[in-house]
């Protein structure tokens, strides 16, 4: 049953809340509570920007079972445009591909997007969060 | 007091399945199709996506528009016949990711292929009768057809969302009027999959008589002539069916033309006339009026008629256009993929 984590993930998953240190400036995604560059407990609040370029990517041919209808899935390190990097999947790509590289190029621009991620079978939550698409 | 949009948007989906490979899976003749329903290809959600995320999407390039803080928003509201869940709003996945919540008040709303138009209805009604500074009213699907039915043929995804409000309005809404009967021209029971319809009661006791009934309301009630309208957009369950309603009422096909996307879109249910709504609001004019009449089966007819402001040179450049979504990035799909995409194949329980 994931849908208690779920739900204290909505900030982040939904909005892509983070935090800025308010004395070295260094954003934290998710937020934390101690800055793990300076030690400073104090932040600000802070809404990561919606775009940004592939940093790297990998491509998931054995997925875990809530996956396995979207397999292959692109897995990639999106450097938004303040420099913080995430993880997050990359969506609307054409359902064959024989060469990932020719269609996914490192430093592409890519927008972050609101989506399923997956549900919890077939009566469970529907679980959405943030992906990237090719701009 | 004016009232009217403040900001508007929607959002199409990226892939696609032409008519051609439809039929040819059915045995059907592809070009007495698109000769004789005006429809070429449709748009087909992703496999993560569904009526809250398209809802979200086209929300989010509204509030661009708009350029207000998503907080004075004081409901929204979704009109679809696929919210993703039976028992569980789609509007408050919506609110919480825009940042609108906990102050809104959120209703999911069902009336066929006119729930869109209901939800911009609510909305502008809350906004006239000075409930709240801000609402939103959105039409969102991922509209049903059962495999080898004709509504295959039209049943796409996307949607509109749009922002009501006394400031910086881009469309003030002159009239509004709805018609409504009971006609049992379209239905689907509780717990089934697809949709059932009456074949050719489909049109003109259903589809006609409440669009035609709708429009010559409106018409009356301002004393305006087709003439005198920029723009026309009726509900298009085909390509054929808003023509001839068009035509009928005395309005030309240029008129019609940049609201008329479902020959390339196909029918998004309740985002169909909101979305050739906000494809005309992409090209118009200030000073414009525009005519937008809505179709739901059961059935009834939502009809507005707006007056486009200044405003809208300023703000229609701020979020991604209709037809530039429906023409760029496609991706092509074979009917198996459709399938699959659409959750027709039979699985294993475990997959």
């Amino acid at each position: 049953m994931l849908t208690p984590r779920v739900y204290k993930e909505i900030p982040q998953r939904y909005r892509l809340e983070a935090n800025k240190c308010k004395k070295c400036g260094r954003v934290n995604f998710p937020p934390r509570l101690v800055c793990p560059n300076c030690g400073s407990q104090e932040f600000e609040d802070y809404r990561l920007p919606t775009t940004g370029k592939i940093l790297t990517y990998t491509v998931v041919r054995t997925p875990p079972v809530d996956f396995k209808l979207q397999k292959p899935i692109v897995l990639a390190i999106v450097e938004l445009e303040d420099g913080t990097r995430i993880m997050c999947q990359v969506t609307d790509l054409p359902p064959y591909v024989e060469n990932y590289d020719e269609i996914i190029k490192i430093g592409a621009p890519v927008e972050l997007v609101f989506r399923k991620i997956f549900s919890e079978g077939e009566a469970g939550i529907h679980v959405y969060g943030y992906k990237c698409r090719l701009i | 007091m004016a009232v009217g949009i403040v900001g508007y948007g929607s959002y199409v989906p990226r892939y696609r399945i032409k008519v051609e490979e439809i039929a040819k899976q059915w045995g059907d003749n592809a070009e007495s199709i698109k000769n004789g329903l005006l429809l070429y290809e449709k748009t087909v959600p992703g496999m993560d996506e569904d009526t809250i995320t398209i809802s979200y999407m086209a929300a989010k390039y509204a509030l661009q528009r708009a350029g207000i803080d998503p907080k004075e928003i004081g409901a929204l509201y979704i009109g679809s016949e696929s919210h993703p869940y039976a028992v569980k709003p789609s509007g408050t996945v919506v609110a919480e990711a825009l940042g609108i919540t906990p102050d809104v008040h959120i209703a999911d709303f069902e009336f066929a292929c006119k729930a869109g138009s209901e939800a911009m209805f609510v909305a502008y009604s809350h906004v006239k009768a000075g409930n709240m500074k801000y609402a939103m009213g959105i039409g969102a699907d991922t509209s049903q057809g059962a495999p080898g039915d004709a509504l295959e043929y039209s049943a796409a995804a996307g949607g509109s969302a749009f922002i009501f409000g006394t400031e910086n309005i881009v469309a003030e809404v002159l009239y509004t009027y709805s018609f409504t009967t009971d006609t049992p021209d379209f239905w689907r029971r509780e717990h089934e999959f697809y949709p059932q319809h009456a074949g050719r009661f489909t049109g003109e006791p259903a589809y006609f008589r409440h669009v035609l009934s709708c429009a010559r309301a409106l018409m009356d009630m301002s004393g305006l002539k087709a003439e005198d309208f920029a723009y026309a957009i009726f509900h298009m369950p085909n390509g054929k069916f808003p023509l001839r309603a068009g035509k009928i009422l005395g309005f030309k096909k240029e008129q019609l033309e940049p609201g008329w996307i479902v020959p390339w879109q196909g029918n998004t249910y309740s985002g169909s006339s909101p979305t050739g709504l906000s494809a005309t609001l992409d090209i118009a004019k200030p000073g414009d009026l525009i005519l937008m009449v809505s179709f739901g089966s059961g059935a009834g007819s939502d009809g507005f008629i707006f007056k486009v402001t200044e405003r809208i040179e300023e703000v229609r450049d701020k979020a991604p256009k209709f037809w530039d979504m429906l023409k760029n990035n496609k991706i092509y799909l074979d009917y198996g993929l459709y399938a699959k995409f659409r959750g027709k194949i039979i699985l294993r329980p475990e997959l």
